[in-house]
Protein backbone atom coordinates (compact mmCIF):
# COMPACT_ATOMS: atom_id res chain seq x y z
CA UNK A 1 0.00 0.00 0.00
CA UNK A 2 1.32 3.47 -0.82
CA UNK A 3 1.73 6.08 1.89
CA UNK A 4 0.90 9.71 1.16
CA UNK A 5 3.72 12.01 2.23
CA UNK A 6 3.52 15.81 2.37
CA UNK A 7 6.59 17.92 1.63
CA UNK A 8 8.66 19.59 3.08
CA UNK A 9 9.67 16.40 4.84
CA UNK A 10 9.71 16.64 8.62
CA UNK A 11 12.18 14.71 10.72
CA UNK A 12 9.30 12.83 12.30
CA UNK A 13 7.94 11.64 8.95
CA UNK A 14 11.42 10.80 7.69
CA UNK A 15 12.03 8.65 10.76
CA UNK A 16 8.82 6.73 10.20
CA UNK A 17 9.81 5.60 6.70
CA UNK A 18 11.51 2.27 6.02
CA UNK A 19 13.22 0.77 2.99
CA UNK A 20 10.84 -0.69 0.46
CA UNK A 21 7.96 1.60 1.45
CA UNK A 22 6.02 2.82 -1.58
CA UNK A 23 5.19 6.50 -1.15
CA UNK A 24 3.32 9.24 -3.03
CA UNK A 25 4.98 12.62 -2.51
CA UNK A 26 3.00 15.87 -2.61
CA UNK A 27 4.47 19.36 -2.23
CA UNK A 28 7.70 20.94 -3.48
CA UNK A 29 10.76 19.30 -5.01
CA UNK A 30 13.86 21.26 -6.10
CA UNK A 31 15.66 19.91 -9.17
CA UNK A 32 19.41 19.69 -8.80
CA UNK A 33 22.13 18.30 -11.07
CA UNK A 34 25.92 18.28 -11.33
CA UNK A 35 26.51 21.83 -12.59
CA UNK A 36 24.07 23.44 -10.14
CA UNK A 37 25.68 21.61 -7.20
CA UNK A 38 29.10 22.75 -8.27
CA UNK A 39 28.06 26.40 -8.59
CA UNK A 40 25.94 26.41 -5.44
CA UNK A 41 28.68 24.98 -3.23
CA UNK A 42 31.33 27.29 -4.74
CA UNK A 43 29.10 30.31 -4.11
CA UNK A 44 28.36 29.14 -0.59
CA UNK A 45 32.07 29.22 0.15
CA UNK A 46 32.07 32.85 -1.04
CA UNK A 47 29.21 33.61 1.33
CA UNK A 48 26.34 33.55 -1.20
CA UNK A 49 23.42 31.57 0.28
CA UNK A 50 21.76 28.52 -1.33
CA UNK A 51 19.00 29.81 -3.67
CA UNK A 52 16.20 27.87 -1.93
CA UNK A 53 15.10 27.13 1.63
CA UNK A 54 17.00 23.98 2.54
CA UNK A 55 15.25 23.24 5.84
CA UNK A 56 13.47 19.89 5.46
CA UNK A 57 13.67 20.39 1.69
CA UNK A 58 13.53 17.49 -0.74
CA UNK A 59 15.77 17.69 -3.78
CA UNK A 60 15.08 15.87 -7.03
CA UNK A 61 18.10 14.86 -9.08
CA UNK A 62 16.67 15.57 -12.50
CA UNK A 63 17.15 17.60 -15.65
CA UNK A 64 13.77 17.64 -17.40
CA UNK A 65 13.32 18.02 -21.14
CA UNK A 66 11.67 21.29 -22.31
CA UNK A 67 7.88 21.68 -22.12
CA UNK A 68 5.82 22.00 -25.29
CA UNK A 69 3.26 24.78 -25.39
CA UNK A 70 0.46 23.97 -22.98
CA UNK A 71 2.55 21.48 -21.00
CA UNK A 72 3.92 22.11 -17.49
CA UNK A 73 7.13 20.21 -18.16
CA UNK A 74 8.61 17.74 -20.62
CA UNK A 75 9.91 14.33 -19.65
CA UNK A 76 11.05 14.46 -16.02
CA UNK A 77 12.56 11.25 -14.67
CA UNK A 78 15.45 10.95 -12.20
CA UNK A 79 19.15 10.98 -13.05
CA UNK A 80 21.92 8.81 -11.56
CA UNK A 81 22.75 10.26 -8.14
CA UNK A 82 26.20 8.85 -7.50
CA UNK A 83 27.68 11.81 -9.37
CA UNK A 84 26.27 14.12 -6.72
CA UNK A 85 27.60 12.21 -3.68
CA UNK A 86 30.56 14.57 -3.45
CA UNK A 87 28.30 17.48 -2.44
CA UNK A 88 25.51 15.62 -0.60
CA UNK A 89 27.00 15.70 2.94
CA UNK A 90 27.09 19.52 2.79
CA UNK A 91 23.47 19.67 1.62
CA UNK A 92 22.34 17.40 4.44
CA UNK A 93 24.28 19.58 6.88
CA UNK A 94 22.31 22.53 5.54
CA UNK A 95 19.03 20.85 6.41
CA UNK A 96 18.02 18.97 3.25
CA UNK A 97 15.89 16.08 4.51
CA UNK A 98 15.06 14.10 1.40
CA UNK A 99 16.52 13.22 -1.97
CA UNK A 100 14.83 11.64 -4.97
CA UNK A 101 16.86 9.99 -7.70
CA UNK A 102 18.08 6.64 -8.94
CA UNK A 103 21.22 4.60 -8.40
CA UNK A 104 23.68 3.70 -5.68
CA UNK A 105 24.96 6.07 -2.98
CA UNK A 106 28.37 6.14 -1.33
CA UNK A 107 28.92 4.76 2.20
CA UNK A 108 29.63 8.33 3.35
CA UNK A 109 26.24 9.55 2.07
CA UNK A 110 24.44 6.57 3.61
CA UNK A 111 26.07 7.36 6.95
CA UNK A 112 25.01 11.03 6.69
CA UNK A 113 21.44 9.99 5.85
CA UNK A 114 21.22 7.84 8.94
CA UNK A 115 23.00 10.33 11.25
CA UNK A 116 20.77 13.24 10.21
CA UNK A 117 17.51 11.28 9.88
CA UNK A 118 17.14 11.93 6.17
CA UNK A 119 15.72 9.70 3.41
CA UNK A 120 16.77 8.75 -0.11
CA UNK A 121 13.85 7.89 -2.39
CA UNK A 122 14.08 6.12 -5.72
CA UNK A 123 11.93 7.23 -8.65
CA UNK A 124 11.64 5.04 -11.73
CA UNK A 125 14.51 5.83 -14.08
CA UNK A 126 13.39 6.11 -17.67
CA UNK A 127 9.75 6.76 -16.81
CA UNK A 128 9.95 10.50 -17.44
CA UNK A 129 6.67 10.82 -19.33
CA UNK A 130 4.75 9.06 -16.56
CA UNK A 131 6.43 11.06 -13.79
CA UNK A 132 5.65 14.34 -15.61
CA UNK A 133 1.92 13.69 -15.11
CA UNK A 134 2.48 14.21 -11.35
CA UNK A 135 4.09 17.65 -11.79
CA UNK A 136 1.68 20.58 -11.72
CA UNK A 137 3.92 23.62 -11.45
CA UNK A 138 7.41 24.27 -12.76
CA UNK A 139 9.19 27.49 -11.70
CA UNK A 140 12.75 28.60 -12.32
CA UNK A 141 14.67 29.20 -9.09
CA UNK A 142 18.24 29.92 -10.25
CA UNK A 143 20.97 29.42 -12.85
CA UNK A 144 18.85 29.69 -16.01
CA UNK A 145 22.07 29.76 -18.03
CA UNK A 146 22.67 26.13 -17.09
CA UNK A 147 19.73 25.09 -19.30
CA UNK A 148 18.59 21.59 -18.31
CA UNK A 149 20.76 21.88 -15.18
CA UNK A 150 19.03 25.00 -13.79
CA UNK A 151 17.42 24.73 -10.34
CA UNK A 152 13.65 24.45 -10.64
CA UNK A 153 10.90 24.37 -8.07
CA UNK A 154 8.43 21.65 -8.97
CA UNK A 155 5.06 21.34 -7.30
CA UNK A 156 4.09 17.69 -7.35
CA UNK A 157 1.07 15.64 -6.38
CA UNK A 158 1.22 11.92 -5.64
CA UNK A 159 4.69 11.62 -7.14
CA UNK A 160 5.48 7.86 -6.92
CA UNK A 161 8.70 6.80 -5.21
CA UNK A 162 10.18 3.98 -3.15
CA UNK A 163 12.30 4.40 0.00
CA UNK A 164 15.79 3.23 -0.94
CA UNK A 165 17.84 4.39 2.06
CA UNK A 166 16.09 5.01 5.36
CA UNK A 167 17.17 6.84 8.50
CA UNK A 168 18.65 3.63 9.90
CA UNK A 169 20.99 3.42 6.93
CA UNK A 170 19.31 0.38 5.38
CA UNK A 171 19.83 0.14 1.61
CA UNK A 172 16.96 -1.28 -0.45
CA UNK A 173 19.25 -1.98 -3.41
CA UNK A 174 20.89 -4.61 -1.20
CA UNK A 175 17.84 -5.72 0.75
CA UNK A 176 15.38 -5.90 -2.17
CA UNK A 177 17.78 -8.00 -4.18
CA UNK A 178 18.56 -10.25 -1.20
CA UNK A 179 14.88 -10.82 -0.52
CA UNK A 180 14.27 -11.77 -4.14
CA UNK A 181 17.26 -14.14 -4.27
CA UNK A 182 16.30 -15.84 -0.99
CA UNK A 183 12.77 -16.31 -2.25
CA UNK A 184 14.07 -17.65 -5.56
CA UNK A 185 16.35 -20.10 -3.75
CA UNK A 186 13.60 -21.40 -1.54
CA UNK A 187 11.33 -21.81 -4.57
CA UNK A 188 14.01 -23.80 -6.39
CA UNK A 189 14.47 -25.96 -3.29
CA UNK A 190 10.77 -26.71 -3.04
CA UNK A 191 10.61 -27.40 -6.76
CA UNK A 192 12.83 -30.50 -6.38
CA UNK A 193 10.63 -33.56 -7.08
CA UNK A 194 9.54 -35.67 -4.12
CA UNK A 195 11.86 -38.46 -3.07
CA UNK A 196 14.98 -36.73 -4.38
CA UNK A 197 16.09 -34.95 -1.22
CA UNK B 1 26.57 7.30 -59.85
CA UNK B 2 23.39 8.37 -58.04
CA UNK B 3 23.12 11.92 -56.79
CA UNK B 4 21.66 12.55 -53.36
CA UNK B 5 21.20 16.04 -51.94
CA UNK B 6 22.48 16.28 -48.37
CA UNK B 7 19.33 18.24 -47.51
CA UNK B 8 17.55 14.88 -47.54
CA UNK B 9 20.01 13.63 -44.94
CA UNK B 10 19.19 16.63 -42.74
CA UNK B 11 15.46 15.93 -43.01
CA UNK B 12 15.85 12.23 -42.24
CA UNK B 13 18.07 12.88 -39.21
CA UNK B 14 15.69 15.55 -37.90
CA UNK B 15 12.71 13.19 -38.25
CA UNK B 16 14.46 10.28 -36.57
CA UNK B 17 15.83 12.35 -33.65
CA UNK B 18 12.27 13.29 -32.74
CA UNK B 19 10.56 10.01 -33.54
CA UNK B 20 13.11 7.75 -31.79
CA UNK B 21 12.79 9.75 -28.58
CA UNK B 22 9.00 9.43 -28.55
CA UNK B 23 8.58 5.84 -29.75
CA UNK B 24 10.32 2.88 -28.20
CA UNK B 25 11.54 0.49 -30.95
CA UNK B 26 9.22 -2.50 -31.47
CA UNK B 27 11.94 -5.02 -30.53
CA UNK B 28 12.54 -3.43 -27.12
CA UNK B 29 8.83 -3.04 -26.48
CA UNK B 30 8.13 -6.67 -27.35
CA UNK B 31 10.91 -7.77 -25.00
CA UNK B 32 9.47 -5.62 -22.19
CA UNK B 33 6.02 -7.16 -22.71
CA UNK B 34 7.48 -10.66 -22.70
CA UNK B 35 9.57 -10.14 -19.57
CA UNK B 36 6.68 -8.39 -17.81
CA UNK B 37 4.50 -11.45 -18.39
CA UNK B 38 7.19 -13.81 -17.08
CA UNK B 39 8.24 -11.73 -14.04
CA UNK B 40 6.65 -12.90 -10.80
CA UNK B 41 8.47 -10.77 -8.20
CA UNK B 42 5.92 -8.16 -7.15
CA UNK B 43 7.99 -4.95 -7.12
CA UNK B 44 9.66 -5.97 -10.37
CA UNK B 45 6.35 -6.61 -12.10
CA UNK B 46 4.93 -3.28 -10.92
CA UNK B 47 7.97 -1.42 -12.27
CA UNK B 48 7.83 -3.20 -15.64
CA UNK B 49 4.15 -2.39 -16.02
CA UNK B 50 4.92 1.28 -15.28
CA UNK B 51 7.63 1.29 -17.93
CA UNK B 52 5.13 0.00 -20.48
CA UNK B 53 2.61 2.61 -19.36
CA UNK B 54 5.31 5.27 -19.70
CA UNK B 55 5.92 4.29 -23.33
CA UNK B 56 2.23 4.52 -24.18
CA UNK B 57 2.03 7.92 -22.52
CA UNK B 58 5.14 9.20 -24.31
CA UNK B 59 3.64 8.29 -27.67
CA UNK B 60 0.22 9.75 -26.88
CA UNK B 61 1.36 13.01 -25.26
CA UNK B 62 4.45 13.48 -27.46
CA UNK B 63 6.71 13.65 -24.42
CA UNK B 64 10.12 11.95 -24.64
CA UNK B 65 10.13 8.45 -23.12
CA UNK B 66 13.10 9.56 -20.99
CA UNK B 67 14.27 13.10 -20.23
CA UNK B 68 17.80 12.08 -21.18
CA UNK B 69 17.27 12.34 -24.90
CA UNK B 70 20.94 11.54 -25.23
CA UNK B 71 23.79 12.38 -27.52
CA UNK B 72 22.75 11.73 -31.10
CA UNK B 73 24.76 8.75 -32.35
CA UNK B 74 24.35 8.74 -36.12
CA UNK B 75 25.51 5.82 -38.25
CA UNK B 76 25.89 6.36 -41.98
CA UNK B 77 26.33 3.54 -44.44
CA UNK B 78 27.13 5.34 -47.65
CA UNK B 79 26.97 3.42 -50.91
CA UNK B 80 30.15 3.89 -52.90
CA UNK B 81 28.11 4.80 -55.96
CA UNK B 82 26.48 7.76 -54.25
CA UNK B 83 27.50 11.29 -55.18
CA UNK B 84 26.53 13.71 -52.43
CA UNK B 85 25.51 17.19 -53.53
CA UNK B 86 24.34 20.40 -51.91
CA UNK B 87 26.91 20.69 -49.11
CA UNK B 88 28.99 18.91 -46.52
CA UNK B 89 27.55 15.60 -45.31
CA UNK B 90 28.51 16.00 -41.64
CA UNK B 91 27.19 19.58 -41.55
CA UNK B 92 23.92 18.19 -42.92
CA UNK B 93 23.76 15.57 -40.15
CA UNK B 94 24.43 18.18 -37.47
CA UNK B 95 21.79 20.47 -38.94
CA UNK B 96 19.32 17.58 -38.66
CA UNK B 97 20.25 17.05 -35.03
CA UNK B 98 19.98 20.79 -34.29
CA UNK B 99 16.50 21.03 -35.84
CA UNK B 100 15.30 17.77 -34.35
CA UNK B 101 16.33 18.61 -30.81
CA UNK B 102 14.97 22.16 -30.94
CA UNK B 103 11.72 21.48 -32.79
CA UNK B 104 11.10 18.23 -30.94
CA UNK B 105 11.46 19.78 -27.46
CA UNK B 106 14.25 17.34 -26.69
CA UNK B 107 16.81 18.00 -23.97
CA UNK B 108 20.07 19.62 -25.03
CA UNK B 109 22.64 17.50 -23.22
CA UNK B 110 25.91 18.22 -25.03
CA UNK B 111 28.82 20.11 -23.48
CA UNK B 112 31.23 21.91 -25.82
CA UNK B 113 34.32 20.99 -23.80
CA UNK B 114 34.77 17.89 -21.62
CA UNK B 115 36.57 19.71 -18.80
CA UNK B 116 35.58 23.36 -19.10
CA UNK B 117 31.98 22.30 -19.99
CA UNK B 118 29.41 24.75 -21.49
CA UNK B 119 26.18 23.52 -23.11
CA UNK B 120 26.09 23.86 -26.93
CA UNK B 121 22.33 24.47 -26.62
CA UNK B 122 21.34 22.52 -29.73
CA UNK B 123 22.64 19.04 -28.85
CA UNK B 124 25.32 19.16 -31.56
CA UNK B 125 27.74 17.82 -32.47
CA UNK B 126 26.37 14.41 -33.32
CA UNK B 127 28.62 11.39 -32.85
CA UNK B 128 28.95 10.24 -36.46
CA UNK B 129 30.21 6.85 -37.63
CA UNK B 130 30.55 6.33 -41.37
CA UNK B 131 30.99 3.13 -43.34
CA UNK B 132 31.45 3.00 -47.09
CA UNK B 133 29.42 0.09 -48.49
CA UNK B 134 28.52 -1.26 -51.95
CA UNK B 135 25.50 0.22 -53.71
CA UNK B 136 23.89 3.58 -54.46
CA UNK B 137 21.92 4.25 -51.27
CA UNK B 138 22.57 5.83 -47.88
CA UNK B 139 21.35 3.97 -44.83
CA UNK B 140 21.03 6.28 -41.81
CA UNK B 141 20.54 5.09 -38.26
CA UNK B 142 19.90 7.51 -35.41
CA UNK B 143 20.44 6.12 -31.91
CA UNK B 144 20.16 8.72 -29.14
CA UNK B 145 22.21 7.42 -26.22
CA UNK B 146 21.68 8.46 -22.61
CA UNK B 147 24.57 8.60 -20.20
CA UNK B 148 23.06 6.82 -17.18
CA UNK B 149 23.85 3.62 -19.04
CA UNK B 150 26.82 4.92 -21.04
CA UNK B 151 28.65 5.75 -17.78
CA UNK B 152 28.39 2.13 -16.62
CA UNK B 153 30.03 0.71 -19.76
CA UNK B 154 33.56 -0.73 -19.68
CA UNK B 155 36.41 -1.94 -21.86
CA UNK B 156 39.14 -4.44 -21.02
CA UNK B 157 42.18 -5.55 -22.99
CA UNK B 158 41.89 -9.23 -22.07
CA UNK B 159 44.69 -11.61 -23.05
CA UNK B 160 44.06 -14.82 -25.03
CA UNK B 161 44.80 -16.98 -21.98
CA UNK B 162 41.74 -15.53 -20.23
CA UNK B 163 39.64 -17.55 -22.69
CA UNK B 164 35.89 -17.71 -22.89
CA UNK B 165 35.68 -17.68 -19.11
CA UNK B 166 37.54 -14.37 -18.97
CA UNK B 167 35.08 -12.83 -21.43
CA UNK B 168 32.04 -14.07 -19.48
CA UNK B 169 33.50 -12.92 -16.16
CA UNK B 170 34.20 -9.43 -17.50
CA UNK B 171 30.70 -9.04 -18.97
CA UNK B 172 29.03 -10.27 -15.76
CA UNK B 173 31.29 -8.10 -13.62
CA UNK B 174 30.38 -5.02 -15.68
CA UNK B 175 26.66 -5.72 -15.23
CA UNK B 176 27.17 -6.35 -11.50
CA UNK B 177 29.11 -3.09 -11.04
CA UNK B 178 26.43 -1.20 -12.95
CA UNK B 179 23.73 -2.47 -10.55
CA UNK B 180 20.77 -0.08 -10.44
CA UNK B 181 22.56 2.86 -12.11
CA UNK B 182 21.87 2.24 -15.82
CA UNK B 183 18.09 1.84 -15.31
CA UNK B 184 17.65 -1.93 -15.61
CA UNK B 185 16.26 -3.85 -17.38
CA UNK B 186 19.25 -3.23 -19.60
CA UNK B 187 20.41 -4.38 -23.00
CA UNK B 188 24.00 -5.56 -23.07
CA UNK B 189 26.03 -4.79 -26.17
CA UNK B 190 29.32 -6.65 -26.15
CA UNK B 191 32.16 -6.32 -28.63
CA UNK B 192 34.88 -8.97 -28.74
CA UNK B 193 38.03 -8.77 -30.90
CA UNK B 194 39.59 -6.06 -33.07
CA UNK B 195 41.70 -3.57 -31.14
CA UNK B 196 41.18 -0.85 -28.51
CA UNK B 197 39.06 1.51 -30.62
CA UNK B 198 37.28 -0.98 -32.87
CA UNK B 199 36.06 -3.13 -29.98
CA UNK B 200 34.24 -0.14 -28.46
CA UNK B 201 32.49 0.53 -31.76
CA UNK B 202 31.54 -3.15 -32.03
CA UNK B 203 29.86 -2.95 -28.62
CA UNK B 204 27.97 0.18 -29.67
CA UNK B 205 26.87 -1.45 -32.93
CA UNK B 206 25.73 -4.52 -30.97
CA UNK B 207 23.17 -2.25 -29.27
CA UNK B 208 21.74 -1.28 -32.67
CA UNK B 209 20.83 -4.88 -33.42
CA UNK B 210 17.23 -5.67 -32.48
CA UNK B 211 16.75 -7.44 -29.14
CA UNK B 212 15.93 -11.10 -29.74
CA UNK B 213 18.11 -11.45 -32.84
CA UNK B 214 21.29 -13.50 -32.66
CA UNK B 215 24.91 -13.45 -33.83
CA UNK B 216 25.08 -15.40 -37.14
CA UNK B 217 27.71 -17.77 -35.70
CA UNK B 218 25.92 -20.45 -33.58
CA UNK B 219 28.81 -20.39 -31.06
CA UNK B 220 28.20 -16.72 -30.26
CA UNK B 221 24.43 -17.07 -30.54
CA UNK B 222 24.58 -19.72 -27.79
CA UNK B 223 26.88 -17.48 -25.76
CA UNK B 224 24.33 -14.64 -26.00
CA UNK B 225 21.61 -16.91 -24.59
CA UNK B 226 23.89 -18.28 -21.88
CA UNK B 227 24.98 -14.82 -20.74
CA UNK B 228 21.40 -13.54 -20.70
CA UNK B 229 20.44 -16.40 -18.42
CA UNK B 230 23.40 -15.81 -16.11
CA UNK B 231 22.75 -12.05 -15.96
CA UNK B 232 19.11 -12.66 -15.10
CA UNK B 233 20.15 -15.02 -12.31
CA UNK B 234 22.02 -12.15 -10.60
CA UNK B 235 18.75 -10.88 -9.09
CA UNK B 236 19.45 -7.17 -9.72
CA UNK B 237 16.00 -6.78 -11.30
CA UNK B 238 14.15 -3.75 -12.70
CA UNK B 239 15.63 -0.53 -11.26
CA UNK B 240 17.95 -2.70 -9.15
CA UNK B 241 15.29 -3.49 -6.56
CA UNK B 242 15.36 -7.26 -7.06
CA UNK B 243 13.76 -9.55 -9.60
CA UNK B 244 14.47 -11.76 -12.54
CA UNK B 245 14.41 -9.09 -15.26
CA UNK B 246 17.88 -7.52 -15.17
CA UNK B 247 18.53 -7.67 -18.93
CA UNK B 248 16.21 -7.90 -21.92
CA UNK B 249 18.94 -9.15 -24.21
CA UNK B 250 22.64 -9.69 -24.82
CA UNK B 251 23.94 -8.83 -28.28
CA UNK B 252 27.50 -9.79 -29.21
CA UNK B 253 29.48 -8.53 -32.20
CA UNK B 254 32.89 -9.93 -33.06
CA UNK B 255 35.85 -9.38 -35.38
CA UNK B 256 39.33 -10.84 -35.90
CA UNK B 257 42.02 -9.73 -33.48
CA UNK B 258 45.80 -9.86 -32.85
CA UNK B 259 47.66 -13.03 -31.74
CA UNK B 260 48.43 -11.34 -28.39
CA UNK B 261 45.01 -9.97 -27.57
CA UNK B 262 41.31 -10.56 -26.87
CA UNK B 263 39.76 -7.12 -26.30
CA UNK B 264 36.26 -6.96 -24.88
CA UNK B 265 33.98 -3.93 -24.57
CA UNK B 266 30.60 -3.83 -22.86
CA UNK B 267 28.25 -1.02 -23.82
CA UNK B 268 25.23 -0.96 -21.55
CA UNK B 269 21.92 0.23 -22.97
CA UNK B 270 19.02 1.14 -20.69
CA UNK B 271 15.43 -0.03 -21.20
CA UNK B 272 15.04 3.02 -23.47
CA UNK B 273 17.58 1.83 -26.04
CA UNK B 274 16.48 3.86 -29.04
CA UNK B 275 17.31 3.39 -32.69
CA UNK B 276 15.63 4.20 -35.96
CA UNK B 277 16.76 3.65 -39.53
CA UNK B 278 15.91 5.20 -42.90
CA UNK B 279 17.30 4.39 -46.33
CA UNK B 280 17.71 7.15 -48.93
Amino acid sequence: MERHIDLPLTEETAMSLRVGDHVLLSGVLYTLRDAAHERMICQLEEGIPIPFDTKDAVVYYAGPSPAREGQVIGSAGPTTVGRMDKWTPQLIDLGVRGMVGKGKRSPKVIEMISRHHAVYFGAIGGAGALIATHIFKNELVAYEDLGPEAIRKLTVKDFPAIVIIDCEGNDFYELGRKRYLNDERSRLFHAVPEGVH
Amino acid sequence: MREIDVGRVTEAVQRMCISSNLHLPEDVKKALVRFHAAEDWRTAKVILSQLLKNCELAKKEEVPICQDTGMACVFLEVGQEVHLTGGNLYDAVNEGVRRGYIEGYLRKSVEADPIRRGNTEDNTPALITTDIVPGDQIRITVAPKGFGSENMSALKMLKPSAGLEGICDFILETVENAGPNPCPPIIVGAGIGGNFDHVALLAKKALLRPVGTHHPDPFYAALEDDLLERINALGIGPQGLGGRTTALGVNIETMPTHIAGMPCAVNIGCHVTRHETEVL
